[in-house]
């Protein structure tokens, strides 16, 4: 089984005649994934890898019936790409772009909780579901299928965690990169909450890093409601105060919270074992499995 | 982008908040003629952006031509907190009976902003929010709706600002906000909001902190940008478009991704190394901007070993390999110890392609730290 996609899952590519869109879309496809349309305003009616573009989201949802999108569209029309799919509707919507302002996203997320439509980013890779689809710009070939579930604030991390995992065939039912920015559609908890509930996760991998309470929150979250055993990493230990370490959200105030050292505490005491290295992560689930 | 505390009031000003009569100088001569101009008592106000300006003598007071020169001398050209006092602000020193705290900012947990009022303003904040966090009124803002006027009155109330001064710190509020909302601030806060003897309000400080992300469509604010480095290498960052931060170590760190070059920090000072600076490359990096990110920290002299962590999703490994055999290819001698260790998408590729020759390549991310770190310890001696 699966979190959130399969290859069921007919998925529209907004912004698939740019660049990173096009790329991204053979890529997927090449994987297995389910792409059915593109949307791009003005560029109705070409094609794409063989994939028929559409002007609208509404129409391609229409037309293809699709019930799931990934924003390749650049920062300052994301947004909007966004809402667009909020409203089409598409039951998940998978934004890639880095670089979205923040009030933005701050009206995005009003939106989000008026609609059902789950968003996963900005600023994110995207979802993979290994052997049957990946949403977005993840590398397939180092994923495995398998019974740990994943979830990531940061995309390259993942990368380095999985590799970990599979080099000692440990496989993955499904990882989901939420993205580094302040404000993200699904977040740890929800993340954890879909793994809780799907029966082929045996473990789970979360990995966060410094800036903001998203971890500690998350750490309250699993000692309260989760019996799948969950292993973390967090990134930034090293990191000095007040400096911003590339994604927006990995800042550390210097008023205490948001540092690795209290993250790594949150963890810890809800019985969840944190790696001093990505690979000593994939010896405590060795140790779940 | 943060704005200097001149550029800020004058954004506020243009806005309708009241703010004190200041110019800004340069000059010994420049800053006692405005003094004049304005009046003693003036405060002399370094303009470099660096929080506790006051207590790092970045902040002087002068009731007299003799004291405005010696308060122009000893903070013109000063060295403060790593940044050079170039300017000042001299500002008409108000009389004040009362200070308050005002502002906005993103409430990342609620995914909101949220508007803040407090009556114990003047003093560190911050610590108010930490030990008394109940001394500060928050109201939440529906960013699709911008804020009720009730929401500002609300604050203020809750905050116990006095009656008679509550309709126009309400207002100073609602006039954030919308400065917050236009301007794609990340932050605007006023600290003190000063109450003079016949209640006046005025706002002695200002800040601004514009999303670096919106500044496409806030060209007006972008174009007020100076540009201020820590030092050279901070300049050299800014000009190649990295994300980089310098630290006090001695192994240079390059990466993509935020979250896997924080953890090669992480691994560093893991098995004993110092980290001398966190380097994103970013996504998808090119050759030229890989090379780049070696000249970066080659350029740093306490670098004694360079190692690069690349895991590809988006960026290429042998995209990755040519930009470091290009930038190794110019000397004669490399002048450090180059580990490389090559991951994801197209790295074997990469592999092929790098020269062993002049970089150790390494297949893990551990065997590449540690082995970074022996090389570090080795140059060092």
């Amino acid at each position: 089984m699966s979190v959130l996609v399969d290859s069921d899952t007919r998925v529209v590519v907004q912004g698939i005649t740019g660049g990173e869109g096009k790329f991204h879309a053979e890529q997927m496809m090449d994987y297995g994934t389910n792409v059915v349309a593109g949307a791009v305003p003005g560029k109705g009616g070409q094609e794409v890898n063989g994939v028929p573009v559409y002007d609208t989201v509404h129409e391609a949802a229409r037309e293809e019936d699709a019930d799931a999108s990934v924003v390749f569209v650049p920062p300052a029309f994301a947004g909007d790409a966004v809402f667009e799919a909020l409203d089409a509707p598409l039951d998940l919507v998978v934004a890639i772009t880095e670089g979205i302002p923040t009030q933005d996203m701050a009206k995005v997320n009003k939106r989000l909780s008026e609609v059902d439509t789950r968003l996963i980013g900005p600023n994110c890779p995207g979802i993979i579901t290994p052997g049957e689809a990946k949403l977005g710009i993840l590398p397939g070939n180092i994923f495995e299928s398998g019974e740990v579930g994943l979830v990531s604030r940061s995309g390259t991390l993942t990368y380095q965690v999985v590799d970990n995992l599979t080099s000692r065939g440990i496989g993955q039912t499904t990882a989901i990169g939420i993205g580094g920015d302040p404000i993200i559609g699904t977040d740890f908890i929800d993340a954890l909450e879909l793994f809780e509930a799907d029966p082929d996760t045996k473990a789970v991998v979360m990995c966060g890093e410094i800036g903001g309470e998203d971890e500690e929150e998350a750490a309250r979250y699993i000692a309260e409601n989760m019996d799948t055993p969950v292993a973390g990493f967090i990134a930034g230990r090293t990191a000095p105060p007040g400096k911003r370490m590339g994604h927006a959200g990995a800042i550390v105030s210097g008023s205490g919270t948001g540092t690795a050292e209290s993250k790594i505490n949150a963890l810890n005491d809800a019985g969840v074992p944190v790696g001093d290295t990505p690979n000593e992560v994939a010896d405590h689930i060795e140790d779940f499995l | 982008m943060r704005l200097h505390e001149y550029q800020a009031k004058s954004v506020f000003a243009d806005a309708g908040i009241p703010t004190p009569d200041a110019t800004l100088a340069s000059s010994v001569e420049e800053v006692v003629e405005a003094a004049e101009d304005i009046g003693y008592p003036v405060a002399v106000k370094a303009q470099v952006h660096v929080g506790g300006r006051g207590k790092a003598g970045g902040i002087k007071l002068a009731e007299s031509k003799a004291e405005a020169e010696e308060a122009a001398e000893s903070i013109i050209g000063m060295d403060l907190k790593g940044y050079h006092v170039e300017r000042v602000l001299v500002e008409e020193a108000v009389d004040f009976k009362n200070e308050l705290y005002v502002g906005v900012t993103m409430d990342r947990g609620e995914g909101k902003p949220v508007a803040m009022v407090s009556t114990k303003g003047g003093v560190d904040i911050e610590s108010v929010a930490e030990e008394t966090p109940e001394a500060i009124a928050r109201e939440h803002i529906d960013p699709a709706f911008g804020m009720h006027h009730y929401q500002a009155r609300k604050a203020v109330y809750d905050a116990g600002v006095p009656r008679e001064l509550a309709s126009d710190v309400a207002s100073v509020l609602q006039t954030m906000y919308q400065l917050w909302d236009d301007r794609d601030a990340s932050e605007v806060e006023i600290n003190p909001l000063m109450v003079t003897e016949d209640d006046e309000i005025i706002a002695a400080d200002a800040v601004m902190n514009i999303d670096d992300d919106a500044l496409f469509r806030q060209q007006e604010l972008a174009e007020m940008e100076e540009e201020t480095f820590e030092d050279d290498l901070e300049r050299k960052a800014g000009e190649y478009g990295f994300d980089y931060v310098r630290l006090s170590g001695n192994v240079g760190i390059i990466g993509n991704g935020a979250g896997l070059v924080m953890t090669t920090l992480d691994l560093v000072d893991y098995y004993g190394g110092e980290p001398a600076n966190f380097l994103d490359i970013g996504g998808g990096a090119k050759a030229e901007r890989v090379a780049n990110a070696l000249d970066m920290v080659f350029s740093d002299e306490n670098v004694d070993a360079v190692v690069f962590n690349i895991f590809g999703g988006i960026t290429r490994g042998d995209e990755v390999a040519k930009g470091i055999n290009s930038a190794l290819e110019q000397f004669d001698e490399i002048p450090k110890p180059v580990v490389v260790r090559l991951a994801g998408t197209n790295a074997e590729e990469g592999r092929e392609i790098l020269n062993d020759e002049l970089v150790t390549v390494e297949e893990t991310l551990e065997d590449a730290v540690q082995r970074t770190v022996e090389y570090s310890e080795e140059e060092a001696q």
